[in-house]
């Protein structure tokens, strides 16, 4: 089979913001989950300044291990067009949030299961300035990985989104594209 | 401290003109094509920031990467209404002529089927649905710009749309944007992920646009403009276009059947 060329890719823009977010889009974890965790941070520019109209999505191992997914993470009402959230009983594995106007994100979600054997959410990030899309991954914990045996001690440590002594279940990922501290980003060919 | 004098356009064709040249160069000299634009182009001064110094970190060679599979999309992500941009409000939206858009999305082997097509735009008057947008052209109260839909089994897709506007920004001084459509793209993994934006055929702001041309491929280029296709057109109703779309990135079946 003949290989085609790929379709370049290009900005994100600044106006995707009545496009591509969703109602619940950071509620992976069914409402109420006892297992459930949260993932937040911010994303910096090389000025160390919060980036306001990024858009971050996540994509992750059910808690059994599958890589599955399900569909329904954009589940719609057919009577409005409206959004009607996830259907609480299947795990759909993706989550999308732009940037508030701090630079903030927050997703809701539940533990990746096997067979990683470190747990990690794989990350993407668009935005204005941003000609093609970034990839990174937030791990749970630290442990026995290839890419992170891979990396020098201070840029593994971009990677490791550790649990908030002060807060229950949460864990802080910052995203940072450029200059000091940059975190990891990733390249599969 | 008199203020630096504001950026002009013919500053802006003179870096696009010195990166080209050098590209070329690298490309006589046996490097291979670049499909996709490089994250620091600073012809287009919002990246300045916003790209990684360090070199990304190559993930290869892991079979259980979770990135080889992707999130799926069914219908119950999609309403009926979703593929024609013209028909989701009451009134009937400003426009010059509906366009349909019709075209293939696959990966570097197979068709893409059954996978998720988002798509965003301005209106007729170049004026987004977004309250950031101040350009002081109308908003169009019968259309949002907005659409979605699955490919078919063999990864076409179609949605019916109207010509957005050009419109303004302010990267330099007399910038405008030729007419686009924004595209997002879901493919069998998520290394496949792709957000990109589709072009008019002919459109004589190509040359002036630091974002069409931070891809410096010409070919490349060539690959984010749509083709009018006359079959396509609908008498009375429609023009049509035909934009194929190729999604790039590893996947685990594409691996499984030997790349
Ligand atoms: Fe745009």
């Amino acid at each position: 089979m003949p290989s085609l060329p790929p379709t370049p890719s290009h900005t994100v823009g600044p106006f995707y913001g009545y496009a591509l977010p969703f109602p619940g889009g950071g509620d992976i974890a069914p409402a109420g989950h006892p297992d459930a965790l949260t993932l937040h941070g911010y994303v910096y520019d090389g000025a160390g300044e919060p980036v306001p109209d990024a858009i971050v999505e996540f994509w992750q191992a059910g808690p059994d291990g599958s890589l599955a997914g399900a569909p329904g993470s954009m589940r719609r009402d057919p009577v409005t067009g409206g959004f009607l959230g996830r259907n609480g009983v299947d795990f759909t594995g993706f989550g999308r949030v732009p940037t508030d106007a701090d630079g903030h994100y927050t997703v809701r979600t539940l533990p990746p299961g096997a067979p990683s054997p470190v747990p990690y959410i794989s990350v993407c990030v668009f935005a204005r300035g941003l000609t093609h899309h970034l990839f990174t991954r937030a791990y749970l914990a630290d442990g026995p990985d290839a890419l992170l045996a891979s990396l020098a001690p201070e840029r593994r440590a971009t990677l490791i989104a550790l649990p908030e002594p002060d807060r229950d279940r949460t864990h802080r990922f910052d995203i940072r594209l450029q200059g000091e501290e940059e975190t990891v980003f990733l390249d599969f060919g | 401290m008199t203020p630096p004098p504001p950026l002009t356009q013919s500053d802006i064709d003179g870096e696009i003109a010195g990166i080209r040249t050098g590209y070329e160069k690298a490309r006589a000299a046996g490097a291979p094509a670049a499909h996709h634009p490089p994250r620091d182009f600073p012809p287009y001064r919002s990246s300045l920031l916003r790209h990684p110094k360090q070199p990304l970190v190559a993930v290869d060679g892991d079979p259980e990467a979770v990135e080889l599979s992707g999130p799926v999309f069914g219908h119950t992500d999609v309403t009926e209404l979703d593929h024609d941009l013209t028909r989701q409000h009451a009134g009937r939206s400003a426009r010059r002529a509906h366009h349909r858009l019709r075209a293939a999305a696959r990966q570097r082997g197979p068709a893409e089927r059954g996978q998720l097509v988002e798509l965003w735009q301005a209106n007729a008057s170049g004026r987004y649905a977004h309250q950031r947008d101040q350009h002081p052209a109308p908003l169009d109260p019968n259309f949002t710009g907005v659409g979605r839909v699955l490919t078919g089994d063999d990864g076409s897709y179609s949605f019916t749309t109207i010509k957005p506007g050009a419109y303004p920004w302010r990267n330099h001084e007399n910038a405008w944007r030729p007419a686009h459509i924004h595209f997002s793209l879901f493919g069998s993994a998520f290394t496949q992920r792709l957000v990109t934006q589709m072009y008019f055929p002919g459109d004589p702001l190509f040359a002036y646009d630091p974002i069409l041309q931070s891809v410096t491929d010409e070919a490349a280029r060539a690959r984010l403009v749509a083709a009018y296709d006359h079959s396509l057109s609908r008498p009375e109703q429609s023009l049509g276009y035909r934009w194929d779309i190729v999604l790039d990135g590893p996947s685990a079946t594409w691996i499984e059947e030997g790349r």
